[in-house]
């Protein structure tokens, strides 16, 4: 594996520009001063309730996800390339999904095969030919970019679907803020604090016709329980509209409405986080308690606009990531400004015979997995666990892709002995509205708190960091 | 509003209300039955608070015995009884967690390092007088500024309006179970009223309301039952008699009314009950009866919590 890059200093000694101010201030700042700050943002996250539910443990189990106090700082010129590279992705990710539930001209273009289309669980055959308000589908996006030197930003994943994160966002800057006014006197970062004003605009922007002139817009959370639901209640509070669970909501005639003290209340748009399958037990799975009987028909009447749209779910496919590079061109005509990782698809024989051989040299991921779960890092597992994937793999090819081992680039991070490089990633925000897609400059950095990890997901032990966007 | 947001919002304000009178019936339990037994003569305290707190029965299905400790950790700590302090407060977080939009951030803050406090203390439970005495004050405080936050944070609206309701609900069935429950004890003590043992039996009811001095404010006299029972239910200058309860109820719900530009049966039923206590005189309950004119407020009590939840909350 080649050596990370690192954010911060250029191999020889120097600094890299962005980071220099910070390293002033390192300098000067004692590392008394870090650790007792560290464990002020650590009370503060427990005090303020920000926390996330760990499936699988107790009921009452609610973790911190841990903070690093160290920022990860990009120049103004770098976040200026990746904006245009994320939104030029969002742009092709509605586009195929429009034209995957309708013409399907990249289907007969043969640019992706069919069968990755139709024999996949996550296509919904229901929204074939169904309208969704102004074409948008993915209305709310989050990348996951990982930089491997100096010049890439390289896409991971593409998540279309309930994306989350962007509380973290939001509250590592105000508890950074709060922390370290001092050091952001010294840098002029960039805000991220109009997030929900966008998300806002955004989702109103698309109701559906039939809406009032103030369409009114609701947040869909499974309830306390879903390891998210902080995250759902807070961007309610922020957004100032109505946290709903199914339970509140009621279909009549075709339109939503949600029971209120002053009895029903119509309802427009709903910024659902809760998947496909438990949105509506008529249409979908019927032991689901999560979801609104009769809500795709009122979707299908075109009297809600559901963001993200459902079925989106084939965009971010793992299987289907692979076409992405080719999905830009064919849409856009464009190169595509973010790259893939080079990812070999089992299902093809000849792929699969290169992973069988390299087991161990990379990582294999589940096509409809999620959350760092159910993957192997073959440089980091052992050779019963390599044996167990190589079973697995040969039963069921199709079900798996494989990447090399990435030296995600490093970032300084707090650690028990001191300063120390640990891996990072970045999940940027994009938001979709009729007219146009905005980014508030920055986004999730998610740090794996383990010398050496790669791994940086909340439910497997990461961190995150705040992440900041110089305006220069 | 939300019906569900309001439901937790007037359930979250009464689990923090309860809680604060479980601490309180305590505490005044602990100060009657630490005087020498001259003084207390052979009631249970310990029986009579699991009386008032309603969960006399269900207390007798796991313990032999009501003493100290099996009465303590079950009005405190128990997770079997739905309506101990550890529950109350533990509901109340759940309540407020699924609310957290309609709340301050100041209320939030309060519930949820209570939570994260107590949860400390039920893994350890209270070992001495002196840690239990400092539970009893935290839970009182916790409710203090619980009650605080809310009346300096809220808008005033119907979020702020059923969490008052809420409020004032449950105190007025507290009270009134209070007052059941001491009469119904000390009713065969009535010819000697005025004695040691009567003082601190009717000095403990005040205590737990937490009206001792505002009693000798008003009355300027040596405690006698029938003023106590005239400064618990008709005096609305109390806070947490039964006449002032219903006088913020009314309003209450008046302000929702207003709001909302419709009256209905809660609104009637509870100006109902206020009236009924506004044109009563002691004399009057003395001859219907004192127990039975409680019995009979707290049935009309719950009654308005089934009304209102019909009309607004489902």
């Amino acid at each position: 594996m080649a050596i990370a890059f690192d954010e911060m200093n250029i191999p020889g000694g120097d600094l890299r520009p962005a980071y220099q101010e910070l390293a002033r201030w390192l300098k000067e700042t004692p590392p008394e001063a870090l650790e007792y700050r560290r464990q002020e943002a650590e009370l503060l996250f427990r005090r303020i309730g920000i926390t996330f539910a760990v499936y699988g443990e107790a009921e009452s189990t609610e973790r911190l996800i841990p903070f690093d106090v160290i920022p990860r700082i990009m120049s103004g010129k770098e976040w200026a390339l990746l904006e245009k590279g994320l939104k030029q992705r969002v742009r092709a990710l509605n586009m195929f999904l429009r034209d995957i539930y309708h013409g399907r001209d990249i289907l007969r273009a043969e640019v992706v095969p069919d069968d990755l289309i139709f024999q996949n669980p996550v296509f919904r055959p229901e929204m074939n030919g169904q309208q969704v308000p102004h074409d948008v589908y993915v209305h709310i996006a989050g990348i996951d970019i990982v930089r491997v030197d100096a010049e890439d930003f390289i896409v991971l994943e593409d998540n279309a679907r309930t994306p989350s994160g962007v509380s973290y966002m939001l509250e590592n800057r105000e508890i950074m803020m709060r922390l370290f006014p001092d050091l952001f006197a010294r840098h002029k970062v960039a805000p991220v604090e109009r997030y929900p004003d966008e998300l806002l605009a955004a989702l109103r922007s698309v109701a559906p016709q039939s809406a009032s002139g103030e369409p009114t817009v609701a947040l869909l959370t499974p309830g306390v329980y879903n390891s998210a639901y902080y995250e759902h209640s807070f961007l309610a509070d922020k957004l100032g509209i109505e946290l709903v669970e199914g339970r509140d909501l009621i279909v009549k005639n075709n339109e939503v409405f949600m029971r209120t003290t002053e009895g029903l209340k119509r309802v427009d748009v709903i910024y659902r986080r809760v998947d496909d399958d438990f949105l509506d037990p008529l249409t979908f799975r019927p032991d689901s308690v999560l979801g609104v009987p009769g809500l795709m028909s009122a979707y299908a009447a075109g009297n809600i606009t559901l963001a993200n749209a459902v079925g989106t779910g084939i965009a971010d496919d793992k299987a289907i990531y692979s076409y992405m590079p080719d999905i830009v061109k064919f849409y856009l005509g464009e190169e595509p400004i973010l790259k893939n990782v080079q990812t070999w698809r089992c299902r093809e024989p000849k792929d699969l015979a290169y992973v069988l051989d390299n087991l161990g040299e990379l990582v294999v991921k589940e096509v409809h997995g999620s959350g760092g779960y159910g993957m192997l890092i073959g440089p980091a597992a052992t050779k019963a666990t390599i044996e167990a994937f190589r079973e697995k793999l040969k039963r069921e090819p199709e079900g798996f892709i494989a990447q090399p081992t990435l030296a995600l680039s490093t970032c300084p991070t707090c650690t028990a002995s001191g300063l120390a490089p640990r891996h990072v990633d970045l999940r940027p925000f994009v938001l979709t509205g009729s007219k146009r897609t905005t980014i508030v400059p920055g986004g999730l950095t998610r740090v794996a708190l383990k010398e050496g990890s790669l791994v940086v997901n909340s439910s497997q032990g990461g961190g995150t960091k705040d992440t900041w966007i110089l305006d220069e | 509003m939300l019906s569900r947001t309001a439901e937790n919002l007037y359930w979250l304000a009464r689990y923090v209300e309860r809680a604060e009178y479980l601490a309180r019936t305590i505490d005044a339990t602990l100060r009657v039955t630490a005087l020498p037994a001259a003084y207390i003569g052979k009631t249970n305290e310990w029986d009579s608070a699991l009386l008032t707190a309603g969960v006399a029965a269900s207390f007798y299905q796991t313990y032999e015995e009501a003493n100290e400790h099996n009465v303590v950790d079950y009005l405190s700590f128990s997770a079997d009884n739905p309506s101990s302090i550890r529950n109350c407060i533990e509901a109340a977080r759940l309540n407020s967690r699924s609310v957290r939009t309609a709340l301050t951030s100041e209320m939030w803050d309060t519930i949820n390092s209570a939570w994260i406090e107590l949860q400390a203390v039920w893994s350890k439970g209270t070992s001495t007088r002196e840690d239990l005495a400092k539970f009893l004050r935290f839970v009182q405080e916790t409710s203090l500024r619980f009650d605080g936050s809310a009346y300096r944070t809220m808008l005033r609206n119907d979020a702020y309006w059923f969490s008052r309701m809420g409020v004032h609900l449950e105190r007025a069935d507290n009270t009134a179970r209070i007052l059941d429950v001491k009469y119904h004890v000390l009713l065969p003590e009535e010819e000697h009223v005025g004695g040691p043992l009567d003082f601190y039996q009717w000095s403990s009811i005040l205590r737990s309301v937490s009206a001792l001095t505002a009693y000798h404010w008003v009355y300027r006299e040596t405690l006698k039952p029938w003023l106590i029972a005239d400064l618990l239910i008709l005096n609305d200058t109390l806070p947490r008699s039964l006449a002032s309860c219903y006088g913020n109820l009314v309003r209450n719900l008046d302000q929702i009314g207003v709001a909302y530009g419709r009256q209905g049966p809660a609104q009637r039923h509870a100006r109902g009950i206020r009236n009924r206590l506004e044109h009563s005189n002691m004399n009057d309950i003395f001859q219907h009866g004192v127990h039975e004119f409680i019995q009979e407020f707290i049935a009309d009590n719950s009654r308005l919590g089934e009304i209102i939840t019909k009309q607004y909350l489902i």
